[in-house]
């Protein structure tokens, strides 16, 4: 093997390729040089797509997008369904809550005035005992 | 000279070129990737770059060393494509060593010399394997395609001295390989 320029190889004397270094490269390079060689003029199959294939491929491809898409839309559609139908029973049951909070409200205020009337009555009915003996004319001359 | 005229010489140039450059082109990327199908595609898409650029290519160097050196990008930026993308391509196509090393002429006279040949070269094949990025490119270069260290200096983008001390590295690890095989 004779390099183009073999003072460049050596940066220093250590650098020295000795013969069998020197065959066993060459040999090294000219294997590279050879399986290039083959494989640079091996015949190489066209892969031709047919058409047909093609076009169905595009086909299927389609119409996979086209179900991706639709499952997606359908999704979407019936969750957002899904939220108003949540939001409305939402609305509702605060309604109910609303009415039977007011509900309480107005029971409770009419059970208090009527205990206030109550209250009131019984105290109207009752005679302080000072004037137990008047009330009690009062009731003789009743039953005369 | 017309556009018209003009583009047709350039696509001429470019045209010999491609028929001049190509064979040493693909078999430096055939050696430093011992795969035959991504050293043709990888040389297909140097040829593709150089075609881009080719007007401005203003010949400061030989129109050899600024393809080798198109090559060399092309083959860096697959591998770290592929060692980011690990995931996605876990097998390679890579031929054996032992394979690689079979294309041997036979010019050995005995049946003996043949087969320490063949098992040296297999052995240089091992330990181009081993070299780093740098010194395996470096070594195919100077090896394989015989470039001089200037123009292997110019193709890689490194000064004379680091090419040098790359050449000299990745022949100690020839030699080491070489070792008890002499």
């Amino acid at each position: 093997m004779t390099f183009r320029n073999q003072s460049e190889l050596r940066p220093s004397e250590d650098e020295l390729l000795d013969p069998a270094l020197q065959a066993t490269l060459a040999n090294f390079r000219l294997s590279v040089h050879a399986w290039a060689d083959a494989a640079a003029a091996r015949p190489r199959p066209l892969r031709a797509v047919s058409p047909h294939r093609s076009r169905l491929w595009r086909l299927a491809a389609g119409c996979a997008l086209g179900c991706v898409l639709l499952a997606g839309s359908v999704s979407t559609g019936l969750y957002q369904h899904h939220q108003k139908e949540i939001g409305i029973a939402q609305a509702r049951e605060a309604e109910h809550q609303r009415q039977l909070a007011a509900a309480r409200a107005t029971q409770q205020a009419r059970d208090e005035e009527d205990l206030l009337a109550k209250v009131d009555s019984d105290i109207a009915r009752q005679t302080p005992s000072a004037m137990e003996p008047l009330a009690r004319l009062m009731s003789d001359d009743e039953t005369r | 000279m017309t556009m018209a005229t003009a583009q047709d010489v350039a696509a001429h140039e470019f045209s010999a070129v491609v028929t001049a450059h190509r064979p040493q082109i693909f078999r430096f990327l055939l050696a430093s990737t011992r795969d035959v199908d991504l050293a043709e595609t990888l040389t297909q898409e140097c040829f593709l770059k150089a075609h881009r650029h080719w007007a401005g290519f203003r010949g400061e160097s030989t129109a050899m060393t600024w393809l080798m050196r198109i090559a060399i990008n092309l083959q860096k930026d697959h591998w770290r494509n592929r060692r980011m993308q690990f995931w996605r391509h876990a097998h390679t196509n890579s031929v054996d060593i032992d394979e690689a090393g079979e294309w041997l002429p036979s010019n050995e006279s005995s049946a003996e010399q043949k087969v320490l040949a063949h098992e040296r070269v297999t052995q240089v094949w091992k330990a181009v394997e081993n070299l780093s990025e740098r010194q395996r490119t470096v070594f195919l270069l100077r090896f394989v395609e015989e470039l001089e260290l200037s123009e292997i200096a110019r193709a890689t983008g490194l000064n004379e001295g680091t090419v040098k001390a790359h050449l000299s590295r990745a022949l100690a690890k020839v030699r080491s390989e070489l070792g008890g095989k002499r």
